[in-house]
């Protein structure tokens, strides 16, 4: 393990998740605004209709397969009885399909901004560093999964990625393990974090506000004007 | 009984000449900006006639409103929370730009910069949305005074319920005007359709606004409204709506759409209603009812029992004086000549409507007959299908015995009120035909055709002490301008922190309306006016000067 080991798995995750963690609050706090998805439905919802759903959901199936492989140690899921190949099979088959689902969506919302004259003017550079990072992600996990476990003889991340994983969390990061795995992987990993440290300038913040409150409250919200609590800043004048 | 405020409004399309004023006004003060050009906040329809956006009407195609599931209980048209949580990515049901309109500007430069040749230049049209040259194919009024008629009169959706019976040739054609701002429901299905919990109503006056700061763009509310009233701003990416010009009502003065009216044809004022029991009136089983429910769910406001439920939630006596002095109760209840449109929707809608007699009194002038003789007038009332069908589907969700008995009573107005006009004795029969007596039928000629500025508009105001909260409250960013602070942050053209609507500036633009002196001619010139003004600051000439209060 040398230098850029220790730089790349120990300081980069996290100045990421540093930078996620209060780069959201100091969105929230000063750009409220400024947060929302910026839908550009209103100029075409042909295209939008296809990819939006398949983008959406894919990369929702693709979050909780990480969650899975990531943060459920292989331990507890052999101790209630799913052994490896089980774990593989089903891994890499609903994990490609999410992936290619994910990664298609994706095309035709990239094809459609770039495409439809409306929806290319309301892009912004911001935009299109955010659509090259996330894309970047998603084809070399695709790759990482496809290279290693469809076409290769399998990869086994859940004891070297996964492991480092939470030992990033439980502060006792684990470099090692990183440095050892397949570059795909490396690859994938590092511009996951990369796509974390900008996350909270792009409009991907959209999905911290996932509305699932909807769910519980009632339909119809009243809000009231508060009781003065402070000085009124202004005095009202009279005139002649 | 919980007792709360509501602003509402009426508007007399008996006077509706069609002029725009009102939307043009409106234009001006709340959706002069980019990402708002197709954003009528206020709009005025012919009828009949495709509506903006084009057949919004039309609620099996957009599922906007409310309707009674198989148990009788309100659910959304266009379906539950969990139905809009999964179609939340792409919304199946929101108009396209094109439903509304490509807005565009023209290429004037062109008219300076193009080189001298045999031929005028000309300044040709470009959209505003992609910035390419456009052909202008529609717009928000294509169909003004059934231009485009009788083909594109066909698509009215409410013409089509009512369908065989009408005749759209010329010779025979009816219209009249629709002037719509947003209802600010009792029971408002945008609201309930944002998912974030952005939109709200004031529990104070009943104004729905949408918190700017709270809206992530779902677009659930454009869905939800029937009325189509909630606009996407597609340069920020957020909702924007109506907002009954809360910075000018809560000062006491009315909306600019009223302000500006050239007919005189609104009237503002506060009612009171029973919040308990809206739920339960808008689950009213037959449509037909919904009119009545709707009236019942409103208080009087002379009624001692309602008073002290009003004091009990702390509405102040300013405002209850107000709900008594209301010219939308009279209208709605003494007079019984405001209608809802339509109530069929199920979310309690607060701008009512006096329809239109005129086309009856048209029709029968042509005949021959005297169009304003009451047996005539009654027996047209009578006779005439078409209008009392269409405005029937309209105002009463196809029952048309109370538009019947509006038009009657505006028939008796004009046969009675003539009568003293020409000095005759008042013939209390023609009164007592529409239910109505003599001087109920003078005072309500008083109100409809001569009644002062601080009679149609009875607005209580806000009260100060409360004013600083509201300022910073909800909308602030719609008084943001083309580069300025809400616009063009750090990350993409919308972001950054909105500039909050400055209260005192509207009690200077009401001083200077009220004012009895005009500005001397020579501050005039140069001046910053209200439609360039950014709202910071005061601007030499924009107000009186400051040396006139030292005198």
């Amino acid at each position: 393990m040398n230098a850029l080991d220790l730089l790349l798995w120990v300081v980069a995750p996290y100045v990421a998740l540093t930078v996620f963690v209060l780069g959201h609050v100091w969105r929230y706090r000063y750009d409220k605004f400024g947060w929302t998805t910026r839908s550009s439905q209103l100029y075409e919802s042909r295209l939008l209709r296809i990819g939006s759903p398949m983008f959406h959901f894919g990369i929702l199936v693709v979050i909780l397969g990480h969650v899975g492989g990531l943060v459920i140690p292989k331990s507890w899921t052999e101790a209630v009885g799913v052994t490896e190949s089980m774990y593989h099979v089903v891994a890499v088959v609903l994990g490609t399909i999410a992936g290619v689902c994910t990664l298609a969506g994706l095309a035709i919302l990239i094809y459609r901004r770039r495409t439809v004259g409306p929806v290319f003017t309301a892009t912004t550079r911001n935009d299109k560093l955010m659509y090259a990072v996330l894309a970047l992600v998603i084809v070399l996990g695709l790759a990482a999964t496809v290279a290693a476990n469809v076409l290769g003889g399998g990869y086994d991340y859940r004891v070297t990625v996964s492991p480092w994983f939470r030992s990033v969390f439980a502060l006792q990061p684990r470099a090692e393990l990183m440095a050892g795995a397949p570059p795909l992987f490396q690859l994938h990993a590092f511009s996951a974090l990369v796509l974390f440290a900008i996350w909270p300038f792009t409009r991907l913040v959209h999905m911290l506000t996932a509305p699932i409150g909807y769910l519980t409250r009632p339909y119809i919200v009243y809000r009231s004007r508060e009781p003065v609590t402070r000085t009124p800043g202004w005095t009202p004048t009279t005139r002649r | 009984m919980k007792v709360m405020g509501q602003l509402a409004m009426v508007m007399n399309l008996d006077k509706c000449i069609g002029c725009h004023t009102c939307s043009v006004t409106c234009k001006q003060a709340w959706t002069n900006r980019a990402g708002t050009e197709y954003v009528w906040f206020n709009n005025v329809e012919t009828r009949p006639g495709q509506g903006y956006p084009r057949t919004y009407q039309d609620q099996k195609k957009w599922q906007g409103g409310w309707e009674l599931n198989s148990r009788g209980r309100l659910k959304l048209k266009a379906g539950g929370r969990l139905r809009k949580l999964l179609t939340i990515f792409a919304n199946p049901l929101m108009p396209s730009i094109q439903d509304y309109y490509e807005p565009w500007t023209y290429d004037y430069d062109r008219l300076f910069s193009a080189p001298a040749t045999e031929d005028t230049p000309v300044a040709r049209p470009k959209s505003l949305i992609s910035g390419e040259p456009t052909k202008i194919t529609w717009s928000a009024n294509w169909d003004d005074d059934l231009g485009g008629g009788p083909e594109l009169t066909k698509a009215d959706p409410v013409l089509r319920k009512v369908s065989d019976q009408v005749k759209l040739e010329f010779e025979r054609a009816f219209m009249f005007y629709l002037p719509r701002i947003c209802e600010h429901c009792l029971n408002p299905s945008c609201v309930a359709s944002c998912p974030s919990g952005a939109m709200y109503k004031r529990s104070e006056d009943g104004i729905v606004l949408v918190d700017q700061d709270r809206c992530r763009g779902w677009r659930m509310c454009v869905t939800g409204c029937p009325y189509k009233k909630v606009y996407f701003n597609h340069r920020t990416g957020k909702a924007e709506k109506c907002t009954f010009c809360f910075p000018r009502v809560e000062v006491g003065i009315p909306t600019v759409c009223s302000e500006t009216c050239v007919g005189r044809l609104r009237y503002i004022g506060l009612i009171l209603y029973d919040a308990d029991r809206v739920a339960e009136a808008a689950r009213t089983p037959d449509e037909k009812d919904l009119y009545e429910a709707q009236k019942s769910v409103l208080l009087d406001p002379n009624d001692p029992e309602v008073i002290a439920g009003a004091r009990a939630s702390g509405i102040p006596e300013d405002w209850l004086e107000a709900a008594r002095r209301s010219p939308i109760h009279q209208l709605i209840f003494e007079y019984g000549v405001a209608l809802p449109l339509h109530p069929e929707y199920r979310t309690m809608p607060m701008v009512w409507y006096i329809p239109p007699l005129s086309p009856v009194v048209d029709v029968l002038s042509e005949t021959g007959h005297d169009g304003e003789e009451a047996g005539n007038l009654f027996g047209a009332i009578e006779s005439l299908r078409i209008p009392i069908g269409y405005l029937a589907e309209l105002f009463t969700a196809g029952d048309p015995a109370p538009v019947r008995l509006v038009l009657r009573r505006l028939a008796a107005m004009r046969s009675y009120m003539r009568r003293l006009n020409l000095g005759q004795e008042p013939d209390e029969s023609i009164a007592e035909a529409v239910g109505m007596t003599g001087a109920q039928i003078e005072s309500m000629h008083r109100l409809l055709a001569l009644a002062p500025y601080g009679e149609r508009y009875v607005i209580p105001k806000a009260h100060a002490e409360q004013a600083a909260d509201l300022e910073e409250l909800a909308t602030g960013c719609s008084l943001d301008y083309e580069g300025g602070p809400g616009m063009g942050g750090p990350f993409g053209e919308a972001s950054g922190t909105p500039a909050p609507i400055a209260v005192e500036n509207f009690h200077a633009l009401r001083e200077r309306q009220s004012g009895d002196e005009l500005e001397r001619s020579e501050d005039l010139r140069g001046r910053v006016n209200l439609l360039n003004w950014d709202g910071k600051g005061t601007p030499e000439g924009l107000f009186p000067r400051r040396d006139k209060e030292d005198q």
